[in-house]
């Protein structure tokens, strides 16, 4: 059983799903999707315990050896993301039924939960794989039925925003098989070890240099790197609360994977970073992406849009980690991407919640629920502060790395001008804690209190999980040490 | 040369006027047109890559011993049923938003919406829009 993990993370949602039509009950359906999503907790757990004990894990499909059979590749990175992917999806189901009972038709509840598995089938399955090809498929599993979900949002605007993600994701993933094709046709394999075993020697190619222009990019318009972000903002405000929570803490992480596999793993760092300016290219971009998406997010009115906006600025954070290309750099982004999934996830549940209760997210329906909702607004301003990187919170331990990465090479300015958007974060999250708690009760909303137990206990998790990694970084740092290490020392680039 | 890459010119070109219409259209149908043109400029890339010179069909014949890659025509079918999937939910799409807001153009999608934000700053408390 044990040697079967890596498949059985993707067969138990994938099987699940289906399963999901043959119960009648919306709340048995419930019941089942959670057991479904933690049992994939559980397996990505014993597999994280497995690869940190015996190293990389190698699982071939039906037998057949690896260049021609496929196979699923798990090592400390894949891990890390099974498991953020599966521990916030089955958080985020604990508070499903409840939010989506307010938010969605009751007779669209089981078709929610079918999609909800198949985008958790998707995600897992980009992040197990080993193979360039798969890797398309289980990116438009996830795509395809993200698209529906978001969808079910009960505003019109909800349809229009799925719409334009839809063009917009499939152009990617289209970039993303021109790419793979391209690979292919250099080097007659799809297996991302045996790639970046052949990819040097035809890496003076114009073919292999476009097949990376192509595939970067396709990734990017998935990872809504500024400036290829116009899908996300309306995507996330206007699906349903609790599919937000699902995206925002998982989605773009999963296409940020796909960045560093394919910079890192497959093209290799020094046919990465030296055949495109991608250096300087990323650094700009985060950067630009960072202080743009801030100050988009002061000027909203819509709670949900400050932080999809926000979501925009700190895929910037992550994405200059990655550009540093050192180990301290790339551990900064594999925490942030840890870090990020715990404050969003938080963050848009408890956004969740007061949907629940107040029916908007409109800033002005904030007054005074500091006082009708303490918990549930006492957990936006922890995760708020998080996101603004206070000390003691995990917003604090990654930006730390991150600037310390930032030192070390000498870029001081770059440094500094991260320092000076953490002052924007701090405006728009004040801007919300203003209202909720220095301004009196609307009289509409007199009889307004504290969101039910369902949501209180996963946004709680979260954020003493917000809390807990910000002091006790063991787990989390050594984690995304390690693999930032593997995946440079694979390069040749660390002596051991 | 250039007839040597002919297959390629052609998947260029359509890829080309593909994301064109996508970009330069305002009709949600024509977009999905133009989106269709483009993931079958793909498919033909993928297609013509498999093609052997001499080669025949990958099936096992006596006295021949050149065959056409068969992977990349497997790949494609599985690509090719994802765009099927993609359209499918566009159109899908599409009627619901012509539904909503009595329109396909983009324009008058883009106006509605700018009208609906405006009325939201204004503020209903009880408004069930968020």
């Amino acid at each position: 059983m044990l040697a079967h993990l890596p498949i059985l993370q993707v067969i138990v949602p994938l099987i699940g799903a289906p399963v999901c039509v043959l119960l009648s009950r919306a709340s048995l359906v419930w019941l089942f999707a959670l057991v479904v999503s933690g049992l994939s907790f559980i397996i990505s757990a014993l597999l994280l315990q497995q690869v940190l004990m015996s190293g990389t894990i190698i699982y071939e499909l039906g037998g057949w050896d690896a260049p021609w059979g496929i196979e699923y590749r798990i090592d400390r990175l894949n891990a890390l993301l099974l498991l953020i992917i599966s521990a916030i999806s089955t958080l985020v189901l604990l508070a499903a039924q409840t939010s989506i009972n307010k938010e969605i038709p009751a007779e669209k509840h089981t078709q929610f939960y079918i999609l909800y598995l198949l985008s958790l089938t998707g995600m897992l399955g980009v992040v197990v794989t080993g193979d360039a090809f798969n890797v398309f498929v289980f990116l438009e599993i996830s795509s395809l039925s993200s698209y529906a979900l978001i969808a079910l949002g009960r505003d019109r605007r909800a349809l229009w925003a799925a719409y334009q993600y839809l063009i917009l994701g499939t152009i990617g993933a289209t970039f993303i098989l021109i790419g793979i094709g391209l690979m292919y046709q250099m080097t007659g394999t799809l297996n991302m070890a045996d790639l970046a075993a052949r990819l040097p020697e035809v890496a003076q190619t114009k073919t292999v240099l476009t097949a990376f222009a192509f595939v970067i990019t396709g990734v990017c318009l998935k990872l809504a790197l500024f400036p290829l972000h116009l899908w996300l903002p309306n995507a996330y405000t206007y699906a349903p609360s609790i599919v937000t929570a699902f995206f925002a803490a998982t989605a773009t992480k999963v296409a940020f994977y796909l960045l560093i596999r394919f910079t890192y793993s497959v093209f290799g760092v020094s046919f990465s970073f030296t055949a495109l300016p991608l250096q300087f290219l990323f650094m700009t971009l985060g950067l630009l992406g960072i202080f743009v998406a801030s100050i988009a997010a002061i000027y909203q009115t819509n709670v949900k849009q400050i932080f999809a906006y926000s979501s925009i600025a700190q895929i910037g954070y992550m994405v200059i980690g990655f550009s540093i290309s050192s180990v301290t750099g790339l551990t900064a982004a594999l925490l942030h991407i840890f870090n990020h999934a715990l404050m969003k996830g938080a963050l848009f549940l408890a956004l969740g919640a007061v949907v629940y209760r107040i029916g908007s997210v409109q800033i002005s329906q904030f007054q005074g629920i500091g006082q009708q909702m303490p918990f549930t607004m006492a957990a936006i301003l922890v995760a708020g502060l998080s996101l603004i990187g206070m000390p003691l919170t995990v917003g604090f331990v990654s930006k730390w790395y991150l600037l310390s990465a930032l030192i070390e090479k000498g870029w001081w300015p770059a440094a500094l001008l991260i320092l000076i958007a953490s002052l924007l974060t701090l405006v728009y999250v004040w801007r919300i804690v203003e209202v909720a708690y220095f301004k009196p009760p609307l009289s509409t909303h007199s009889t307004v209190n504290e969101a039910p137990l369902a949501f209180l206990i996963p946004i709680w998790l979260l954020v003493i999980a917000n809390i807990y990694f910000g002091i006790d970084t063991r787990l989390s740092v050594e984690v995304a040490h390690s693999a930032s290490e593997s995946l440079l020392q694979a390069q040749g680039l660390v002596i051991p | 040369m250039l007839m040597g890459l002919f297959n390629n010119w052609v998947v260029v070109v359509l890829m080309m006027i593909g994301l064109y219409i996508v970009i330069a259209h305002g009709n949600l149908i024509k977009k999905i047109v133009g989106l269709t043109i483009f993931q079958t400029s793909v498919f033909i890339f993928y297609i013509s890559m498999a093609k052997v010179d001499g080669g025949t069909a990958p099936i096992l014949m006596a006295n021949v011993t050149k065959y056409a890659n068969p992977l990349p025509h497997v790949l494609i079918l599985t690509a090719i049923v994802v765009g099927i999937a993609t359209m499918a939910l566009a159109l899908a799409l599409t009627v619901r938003i012509k539904e909503a807001y009595n329109s396909i153009e983009e324009e008058s999608i883009q106006e509605q919406n700018t009208k609906q934000a405006s009325e939201l700053d204004e503020l209903d408390p009880r408004s069930d829009k968020y």
